[in-house]
This record gives C-alpha cells, structure tokens and sequence, in this order.
C-alpha cells in the first residue's frame, strides 16, 4: 500500500518496497511499502510494538531487513557498503526520543558537532551558525550548559538544532514529543514544521500521539498490531486517515477502548492481549501459560 | 559466550582498520580526542599508582629483609626489590589499577551512551564511533599503561629505599647501585612489552563490552562488572604467559 504522490512525475525521496524484518520467530515488519516524496511531512503512526522505531531503524540504515528493498534518494541502502552509506547518513538529519545529545558536551558543541566534523568552517563561523541554530530553536543563553543541566523539552529542541545543523534535505524524527506537556508538545511540532519548511527539508516522523500526527502530517501511514502486525493497514492523507473506514484505524485515532463499532470487542482484546484478563476479570488462561512459560 | 568473542574480534577487526587503514584513507587519528584521553586514563591514575607503587616497594623491602637477614644477606634486598618491580610486580599493578579505574570507566561511559541512543546518533550523524569514541581511548591506553607503569618502577623503587636507608642503613649510592645490579635493559623492554599488552587487552575488552550493552541501567551494572572480571583474568593470564616465554 503505497501513498499517492503529490504530484505524479515526482521521483520519490525514500521507497521502501516488501519490507519484512523478523527477530527469531517474531515478525516485526511484514510486507511493508511505502513511498516518501520531497516536502512530505511523512508520519508513521501506529500503537505500542507495531514496529514503527524499527521501521524507522531500518530507514536510517542502522539495522538491516530479513528482506526488502529501501530505496533513500534513489540509492539501494539495504546493500550498501559502510562507507558509501557513511556518505549518504550526511544528507540526514535525526531527532531523537530521547534527544540523544552527547552528554560530555555542552549544548553548544553538540548542535556544532555536524559543523565541525563535516564542513571546513572556521570556529569563528561554527559559532556564528550554533548560536543562530539555538535562537531558532529558543535557547539563546543556554549553550554553555550540559545536557544533564537543561529541562527535557530543552533537550528536545537542543536536539532539533542538532539534526537542522547541516540544513539537510531529509530529516528523520522518532517520537519527537515523548514525554513532554501539551505545550512543549506544539512548541517542538511547530518547531520542526516551521524550521524542516525553511530548509525545503523532506521529514518523516514516527509518532503515536495523535495531535502531532495531524498538526504536522501531510501524509501518513499506519502499521497494525495483532493478526496485522508490521502491515500498513492505512495510508494516505490526515483527511483521508481521519475518514479511514478501517475500525482498528478509528479506534486508535480515538483512542477508543471499546472500539470495533461499539461493540466492546475492542475492550475484551484489549484486556485480554494486554492485561492477561478474562470476561470475569481474573487471568486468562492463556496469560497464566505466558507466566509460567 | 559465542557471541562476545565474535563481538570482541569485531571490534578488534574495526580497530585495526580504523588505526592503520583509515589514516592512509584521509581519516587521522583524532589528536585532541587522545591527548583529553590520555589526560583521563593516565595522568589522573598517577596519584593512585604512585601511592600503590610506593607501598609495594616499601612492602617488598620489608619482606625481603626480614628472610634475608636471617641468612645475612640483607644486601640482596635492593636487587630484589628492582628485579620483582620491573619484571612482574610494576606491570601487573599498573593494570589491577587501570582497570579498576579507567577500564571500568570506559565500559560504563560507553554502556551509558549506548542505552541513550548516543552512540546511535553519532552514526546517524555519519561520525563513526569507531574514530570518535574507541581510537583515541585505545591510543591514550597503549602510549600511558607502559609510562605508567615506569613511573610506577621508580617509586617502587623509592619505598624499597625508603626502607633499606632508613632501616637497613645502606646508603643511597648502595642501594642504586645494587638494584641496578641485577636488572638488564631486556628485563625493562619485556616489562614495558607487558604494560603495552595489558594496555590492549584492558582496552579493548572494555570497549567490546561497552559498546555491546542491552538492557538500561542495570545492563550498564552488569556490563562494568563483567569488564573488570574479564579484564583482570586476561591480564593475569597473559602475564603468566608472557613471563613463561621470556623468563623460564
């Protein structure tokens, strides 16, 4: 299930086609296609252990798929050797959950890090460009401190000045909003839309936070749990998702426990897959055999 | 098991390519990296080795006194005070320690960075850590085990004077003259071999293990743990192997 262009002559950014990836006899990616296009805002959405990090994993190189092909900016990554992708990880930008900002460093030195091993500025222009970068991102007066001394939406968007360093054509971002409050979560979300556009940046988002998903998504894809595991069950535009008939879709873009039309099927799965209950309200059966297993 | 050797040939593997390849390759070593390095892992160790060598002189001159003087040959005491610290005893302490205090620190550092996506970003960011993080930790460790462990020789040195001048009543001039009696240039090149091999071993294995931890927090416990342990049986049995080729 492929999203539609944006225009028909494009020639996508990234093109992922029959993506499986299994972990012994887990499989965690199965079948998955899909195509990401220049100024795409592409988001990957989907509930907990879907596999959409790993999907992510696999898009930036880091891991490699039992089978598959990855196509980022027309070059084959999933064969690639070393270098030549050592080559390509210069054109990406990553933002991490987590931030992922070196620790020795100062906040300063981590957004300069790219700068300084990737171009032959002076540190006089490095510096120049990390204080613009941290004025972009709203902390001004904070490069000096250490990543352990700053609030976790600070570290966010330390971390975004970081990825937007080399002003790069395609930025990755995992769970850009993890953690943080409503606000922090529109300041990262407006961030990222506002600076990734100023650079003509292509961007793809994994997320399960439903605010996000629509505030910056110009095309989005699902990935199921279950019986669907690692399958895009939905793809297409924030409209086009929103009036997705699939039930599982509404469900989760609803966060509906009692979803699959009202039925309460959604509930019993729920609580039966996730807390081991039975109708009555005590352990399963098969949970206790997953225990004592 | 299996799989921390193939782990450990991995990074060994990586490390060669990244020492001797990569420079040729327009890559060099990162000299500012090694020296904030070999600042961390050696010059910071100084004190505790100092302290630790001083106490083993002084340990080993009491000990020997006290046999030799029952068979009237305290005299021997300096040559066997230059002789244990050189060949054996400043080498193997130097590494007890390192590894204690740097060996472990390496292991957890870099544990630490992998459970927070750190080392996961450098690569993202097309900065190989390899290059960044392991090269410069290797190097710092090769070029300080052996000065660390010289160092260690001289203040060693210094307890077991300290016993023989003060106790024993030899004079200075007698007691450098008959701890250098009985030691060769070879005894010190081997010596300083075994520090350098210990230096790799330590590094390496707490590189391997470090870069390979899973599981958060407590991963990075168990992990420091097993760097230490591992380390200290490698360093035990290379210098019993060591000393088996070029002393017995």
């Amino acid at each position: 299930m492929s999203s539609t262009p944006p225009d028909s002559a494009a020639e996508p950014i990234i093109e992922v086609d029959s993506l499986v990836r299994h972990f012994g006899k887990q499989t965690v990616l199965n079948g998955v296609s899909f195509k990401v296009y220049a100024g795409d805002t592409f988001v990957i959405m989907g509930g907990s252990g879907c596999g959409k990090s790993t999907l992510l994993r696999h898009l930036i190189g880091t891991e490699k798929p039992t089978s598959g092909s990855i196509k980022v900016f027309g070059q084959e990554i999933t064969t690639m050797r070393a270098d030549a992708m050592q080559k390509l990880r210069g054109r990406y930008g990553m933002l991490f959950q987590s931030g992922a900002l070196l620790q020795s460093l100062t906040v300063a030195e981590n957004v300069a890090l790219p700068l300084v091993e990737h171009t032959r500025l002076d540190a006089g222009l490095i510096d120049t460009v990390v204080k613009m970068k941290l004025e972009q991102v709203g902390l001004t007066g904070h490069g000096h401190k250490k990543p352990s001394e700053i609030s976790g939406g600070m570290k966010k968007r330390a971390a975004l000045a970081r990825a937007l360093a080399l002003d790069p054509p395609l930025v990755f971002s995992d769970e850009p909003t993890a953690g943080l409050d409503p606000i922090m979560t529109a300041v990262v979300d407006e961030l990222t839309q506002r600076l990734t556009q100023k650079i003509g940046a292509t961007v793809v988002v994994v997320t399960h936070d439903m605010n996000s998903v629509f505030r910056i998504g110009t095309r989005i894809i699902m990935l199921g749990t279950g019986a669907n595991q690692g399958r895009v069950i939905a793809s297409g535009t924030p409209d086009e998702i929103r009036g997705h008939p699939d039930p599982a879709v509404q469900q989760f873009i609803n966060g509906d426990p009692q979803g699959d039309g009202g039925d309460g099927s959604g509930e019993l799965l729920y609580r039966e897959t996730l807390l081991g209950l039975n109708e009555t309200g005590l352990y399963s059966r098969s949970a206790i055999h997953s225990s004592q297993s | 098991m299996i799989e921390a050797f193939r782990q450990y040939f991995s990074l060994c593997g990586g490390l060669l390519y990244w020492l001797i390849v990569a420079p040729f390759r327009g890559r060099p070593w990162r000299i500012g990296h090694t020296f904030a390095q070999i600042v961390r892992i050696g010059v910071h160790a100084v004190p505790m080795s100092a302290l630790t060598a001083l106490t083993i002189g002084v340990v080993l001159a009491m000990q020997s006194a006290a046999q030799l003087a029952k068979l009237g040959a305290t005299v021997y005491v300096p040559g066997l005070v230059s002789s244990s610290l050189i060949r054996e005893l400043a080498p193997l302490v130097t590494a007890v320690i390192v590894i204690g205090r740097s060996g472990s620190s390496v292991t957890a550092e870099l544990g630490t960075m992998k459970v927070s996506e750190e080392i996961e970003a450098l690569e993202v960011m097309a900065i190989p850590p390899m290059s960044y993080l392991i090269v410069p930790r290797f190097l710092a460790m090769v070029i300080m085990m052996p000065l660390l462990a010289v160092f260690s020789i001289y203040v060693g040195l210094a307890g077991g004077w300290l016993i023989s001048h003060f106790s024993l009543h030899m004079s200075t001039a007698f007691y450098v003259n008959h701890a250098l009696q009985y030691v060769e240039l070879r005894d010190v090149g081997i010596g300083l071999l075994k520090s350098g091999v210990f230096g790799v071993l330590i590094v390496t294995i707490a590189c391997s293990i470090g870069l390979n931890v899973s599981g958060g927090a407590e991963g990075v416990g168990l992990a420091t743990t097993r760097s230490v342990v591992v380390s200290l049986l490698s360093v035990f049995i290379a210098n019993a192997a060591l000393t088996a080729v070029f002393f017995f």
